[in-house]
């Protein structure tokens, strides 16, 4: 659906967007993660046709969008961060503007107004100002603007901020129900928000990617190291650890706590291949009864702060 | 077409509904209408030459004013992403934005019909100037808006358009007044120029092709030069 080739930015001298590959298929949600000033924005805007790239090609379908810009913007509907709307207009006249320029007419427009002014929640304020707006339903305006011509492909910039846990809950319900048919690209800083509603998650730092896999696949591998929980009974810690610790790559065994005669632990495995079968056999050689065994899945904060700090350019 | 035509209702819609509009009009009315009705008996000619005459320093300062916010409050807020990122090209932005800003002035004029009206009442006009005047006038508050719609593209601050857009118009204005401090060489160029005769000419119930030409190439290059700065401002 869409593809990307060595999509490169430059500010001035300042590199935002450095040599992007990107593939994104129909029907998919995919998130863009980093921290500010990443590129995720700069990326979203050249990909919208907003700001042309200093190098590399964007292909969507089969445009590209150094020729076909128009057509591409056709296909695609763009919400910017922080939503920025014309302030003096009321939100009905506005829709109507966009629904213009979108080329819907007469009554198919008016119906397709009604239709997001009840999905977006607007009703009571279609005839307010929009400046008068809180930034939740600023918010929701620009994603109803985003959603008038209802696009084969969504771009939203961090669609979420500013909103209120409920209107998140919302907003990420309405994407996910678009995302079944429709290609969505959300960018987003917001970690739980990525794993709630990306299918797959591309992390970028730097204008670099630096991470680019679903996000079950991301949350269990990432550098190799795993952490590992153990529930021990009839075990003595010193012993343990001397078993334990004697496997090659495994570290840092620590003892959360003991309460009853249940030895609880965590450890740390840093190998390639898969020490939980290694480990078993060395507590059924002993007399330990096993009460739990568990690989903790890392959740994407970690991921991610991993991949952003230690990987500095 | 259809897309020139939404932007242009837009803005044209957007000038009513804050109160900028109104003062500006207010404005106008009472400045030309004070400065046309002192002299008004004095002169004791049933015309409206007077009126025409200070059009062009009048709308110097009005016509920024009316196109100031065209770009620079689009830029100021961010919207201008909203709108390019809509299946639009910037030539129909810039054609949109000028004929609101050109309706505009036309509704500035509009209620000075009176004017003719009134005068009409008290003696014998003759009507041909006054249709040039206004056919002028508009050729004139078109050549203005393309020149204050180029100050507005060039910056997010509205003041600054303003500024830059009446430093423009005057300019464009004054041109006649200071011929004598230029060579006999460049005196044939900066008259073709300036802005004040080729109207005058029109306001006379004068239509020569080189006014005409004139207005229109000042209005092309400012529209030109409009689409190059929003252009560039992307890069």
């Amino acid at each position: 659906m869409i593809d990307v080739q060595n999509l490169t930015k430059y500010y001035g001298t300042v590199c935002a967007v450095d040599r992007i590959d990107l593939r994104i298929e129909r029907g998919e949600i995919m998130g863009l993660l980093g921290p500010n000033g990443a590129g995720k924005t700069t990326t979203m805007r050249m990909l919208t046709g907003y700001l042309p790239p200093t190098s590399g090609t964007i292909r969507v379908k089969d445009y590209t969008i150094a020729e076909d810009s128009l057509r591409i913007r056709k296909l695609m509907g763009y919400l910017p961060e922080s939503a920025p709307l014309y302030p003096e207009m009321l939100v009905y006249d506005y829709l109507g503007f966009v629904a213009k320029l979108r080329e819907l007419r007469g009554m198919t427009a008016e119906g397709r107004i009604r239709e997001l002014a009840d999905m977006c929640g607007l009703n009571e304020v279609m005839h307010k100002p929009i400046g008068e707006l809180s930034k939740g339903y600023k918010q929701r305006v620009g994603l109803a603007h985003a959603m008038m011509s209802d696009p084969e492909i969504l771009v939203l910039d961090e669609p979420t901020s500013g909103l209120d846990p409920n209107q998140i809950v919302e907003i990420r319900e309405i994407i996910r129900r678009i995302g079944k048919e429709k290609t969505v690209i959300l960018s987003t800083h917001i970690l739980s928000e990525a794993e709630a509603t990306c299918d797959r998650v591309v992390i970028v730092h730097q204008g670099r990617i630096v991470a680019d896999d679903s996000t079950d696949s991301l949350q269990s591998s990432v550098s190799g190291r795993q952490i590992l929980t153990l529930h021990l009974q009839l075990a003595d810690f010193s012993d343990v650890k001397r078993v334990l610790g004697g496997i090659a790559g495994v570290s840092d065994i620590r003892r959360m706590d003991e309460d009853d005669d249940v030895l609880r632990l965590r450890m740390q495995c840093g190998s390639e291949t898969d020490l939980r079968p290694e480990i078993y056999r060395a507590v059924k050689a002993q007399d330990w009864i096993l009460l739990a065994f568990q690989q903790e899945r890392r959740n994407l904060e970690a991921v991610f702060r991993e991949l952003t700090q230690e990987n500095p350019a | 077409m259809r897309t020139v035509l939404s932007i242009f209702v837009k803005e044209f819609r957007g000038y009513f509904v804050s109160p900028i509009a109104y003062i500006v009009i207010s404005i106008f009315l009472l400045i030309t209408g004070w400065f046309y009705f002192t002299t008004f008996f004095l002169v004791d000619q049933a015309n409206l030459r007077n009126f025409f005459q200070m059009l062009p320093f009048v709308f110097s300062f009005v016509v920024p004013a009316v196109t100031m916010r065209l770009f620079a409050e689009e830029r100021h807020v961010g919207s201008y992403e909203l709108l390019l990122t809509l299946p639009v090209t910037t030539r129909q932005v810039v054609l949109g934005k000028f004929f609101a800003g050109l309706a505009f002035v036309a509704a500035l004029l509009a209620p000075t019909l009176l004017y003719a009206a009134t005068v009409g009442m008290l003696g014998e006009m003759d009507w041909g100037p006054v249709a040039g005047g206004y056919f002028g006038a508009l050729l004139l508050g078109g050549a203005f808006c393309a020149v204050g719609l180029f100050a507005s593209s060039l910056t997010r601050n509205q003041i600054v358009a303003f500024i830059i857009g009446t430093a423009i118009c005057y300019g464009l204005t004054l041109i006649d007044r200071v011929l004598f401090f230029l060579p006999q060489t460049l005196l044939g160029f900066f008259h073709f120029l300036g802005i004040d005769s080729h109207f005058q000419n029109v306001a006379k119930g004068i239509i020569d092709s080189r006014d005409i030409v004139y207005f229109l190439s000042l209005m092309f290059v400012g529209l030109y030069a409009t689409h190059l700065a929003m252009e560039g401002k992307n890069r």
